[in-house]
């Protein structure tokens, strides 16, 4: 807008750190019951300023790291390999939709899109994939339901596809003889990272902060990954106790809610350090994707 | 020269068969995570037998839906899908928006960006997390709302997760703190597109910042709006399950506030033992949200077509 006046910048201003600070603070809270003491944590409860800080709950993850750093491994193998197939299943499927001239595209279109209107719910399809597929306790089970292909990304990719790529530079690559797969990769994907990086991001978050999947269709603790780890930590007060007997020395008593805190903290920085990478595509991504498609 | 059906299709196959092989990949996917399920909800007129399947187990006609719509629960889970997501809609709405306009009016563009990565972070973190910051504030011996803030201020201490009262406006508060960041950015989005010229010549009319927002800003977003929304209210049947059963710790004495169709199910399918029951949840979960999302479009036609999804 035109003709800006200095209080009203002003009162913007305060209102957007109350805001971030709101958004801010309760990861700040978590952060620090991770580092302050057990006993602190017990008797005075959560608090910005603990009594006695203490690093017992790191140095237990770092001693007892086996079922922690386990998590880490099966969450960072599903996003990467999840992430990576669902954007190839997401582009293969844009990519024919997107040409004007493909007979059948309407009806390819709606086949995608009626996914988004209607579908069978849990009950048929915990029974598909654990009677048909057999899908307890594997790691496809983290892989493969629901996440793996979203019709509301296919659309969008479609749309900035339409919007973006004009059909006299895919009729030219055509014409110089590329075939259509070469077209996709050296010409049409060149010209697309803003959604390419919008819907790997939204694509890694729906896997690293999946923990459904998990609830459905894992009970074995060695395929737990790190939010079924923390689901499971947090429901069941035991769950540390146990896991843990093997590797702790008998005279030191377990920091469990100090060690829950800093697990949630492990939890959530990978994403954290991803996003600034892909914050600047971002908007550009969901914008062109989302709103003129 | 009058082409057969089949010439004209073995001719696009000839010429597009890459294009189509591509496809399939996706459509298999989709068929089968998609699609099979959908032949599954025949299960809520069957009487379920594991031993006998899904085929083989016995028809029972209404039975399912019979019980289910005996008991108190059905009512409370589809006033609790719906009140929640019609609150969640509204006033996420008309925050988002808020935030969009006043993001737009911020001047320095390092704090611009400086805002808008911030408020995404509560965006990013998964419903697990929430229920760690949730119970960090809500925990009854040594949560921070209780230890921190009401204990100095000489009140008792609340047990939150028996006291069904403060729920849904804490389900409300976390849905708005968690969604606002990314809806914001797609209002934002479609702002930084409204041609500068509206505002200068609206400036030149003498125009306040306020008429500038009601006669030129909300126009602009007013397309925008209505698409979020409807594809809001076509999922107005759904709910966030992680928000109504992590966050609240499955609490018991909760559910009044917190069942959702989703919960419900989940329950009935892995707690309860109670298939039937949660088939039949499910398949009117799916059927009356299907109406939902139809009828939710021939009203947008009605009202402003090149907003329809189809």
């Amino acid at each position: 807008m035109v003709e800006k006046n200095k209080g009203l910048q002003g009162a913007i201003h305060i209102f957007f750190i109350l805001l971030t600070l709101l958004c801010v603070v309760p990861f700040l809270l978590l952060i620090i019951a991770s580092i302050t003491s057990e006993s602190a944590l017990i008797h005075d409860g959560y608090s910005f300023f603990p009594k006695e800080f203490s690093a017992d709950a790191y140095r237990f993850l770092l001693l007892d790291s086996g079922s922690i750093v386990k998590g880490y491994g099966i969450s960072a193998l599903v996003t990467v390999v999840g992430t990576l197939c669902n954007m190839t299943l997401t582009t293969l499927l844009a990519y024919p939709l997107s040409r004007q001239n493909l007979p059948g595209r309407n009806i390819i279109a709606f086949v995608v899109f009626f996914t988004m209107l209607f579908n069978g719910g849990l009950v048929p399809s915990y029974m598909m994939w654990t009677q048909i597929f057999h899908i307890k306790n594997t790691i496809a089970a983290l892989l493969v339901p629901n996440l793996m292909l979203s019709a509301f990304n296919v659309i969008m990719m479609r749309s900035y596809f339409t919007s973006n790529i004009p059909d006299a530079v895919i009729d030219a690559a055509r014409i110089d003889g590329a075939s259509e797969i070469r077209t996709l990769i050296q010409v049409v994907l060149p010209m697309s990272v803003p959604i390419l990086a919008t819907l790997a991001l939204l694509a890694g978050l729906g896997y690293w902060n999946d923990w459904l999947n998990g609830l459905y269709y894992i009970s074995d603790n060695n395929l737990y990954s790190i939010q079924v780890l923390l689901y499971q930590m947090l429901t069941k007060a035991d769950f540390l106790k146990s896991s843990a007997a093997s590797a702790l020395p008998v005279n030191i008593s377990l920091p469990s809610t100090g060690i829950r805190m800093a697990v949630a903290v492990l939890g959530t920085v990978p994403m954290l350090l991803v996003y600034p990478f892909f914050q600047r595509y971002l908007v550009r991504g969901i914008v062109i994707g989302a709103v003129k498609g | 020269m009058e082409k057969t059906v089949w010439q004209r299709f073995t001719r696009a196959i000839r010429k597009f068969w890459p294009l189509y092989l591509m496809a399939a990949l996706g459509l298999l996917y989709l068929f089968i995570n998609n699609y099979m399920p959908m032949a599954g909800l025949v299960l809520a007129f069957k009487q379920y037998n594991a031993r006998k399947g899904i085929w083989g187990s016995d028809f029972n006609g209404l039975k399912n839906f019979e019980f289910l719509f005996k008991t108190r629960d059905a009512w409370i889970i589809t006033r609790n899908t719906i009140a929640y997501n019609a609150v969640f809609i509204v006033l996420g709405t008309i925050f988002s928006v808020t935030v969009a306009i006043l993001l737009n009016e911020v001047r320095s563009a390092k704090a611009k960006k400086l805002y808008q990565t911030v408020t995404l972070i509560p965006y990013m973190v998964s419903i697990v997390v929430v229920s760690y910051l949730a119970n960090a504030l809500l925990a009854t011996d040594n949560g921070f709302i209780n230890t921190q803030v009401l204990a100095p201020l000489g009140q008792d201490p609340v047990a939150w997760y028996t006291t069904p009262g403060p729920w849904p406006v804490i389900l409300v508060l976390i849905n708005l703190w968690k969604g606002f960041g990314y809806s914001s950015i797609i209002y934002f989005a479609t702002l930084v597109g409204i041609n500068r010229e509206y505002y200068e010549a609206a400036v030149i009319d003498g125009a306040s910042w306020w008429q500038q927002v009601t006669h030129v800003t909300l126009p602009g977003l007013k397309n925008t709006i209505i698409t979020m929304t409807l594809l809001s209210v076509g999922r107005i049947f759904y709910s966030d399950f992680g928000l109504f059963y992590q966050v609240p710790m499955n609490s018991g004495p909760l559910y009044d506030v917190t069942n959702t169709i989703d919960t419900y199910v989940y329950r009935g399918l892995m707690q309860n033992n109670n298939i039937g029951m949660a088939s039949a949840a499910g398949f009117y979960q799916s059927l009356v949200g299907f109406a939902l999302v139809l009828a939710a479009n021939t009203i947008v036609k009605k009202i402003s077509p090149e907003n329809a999804l189809y």
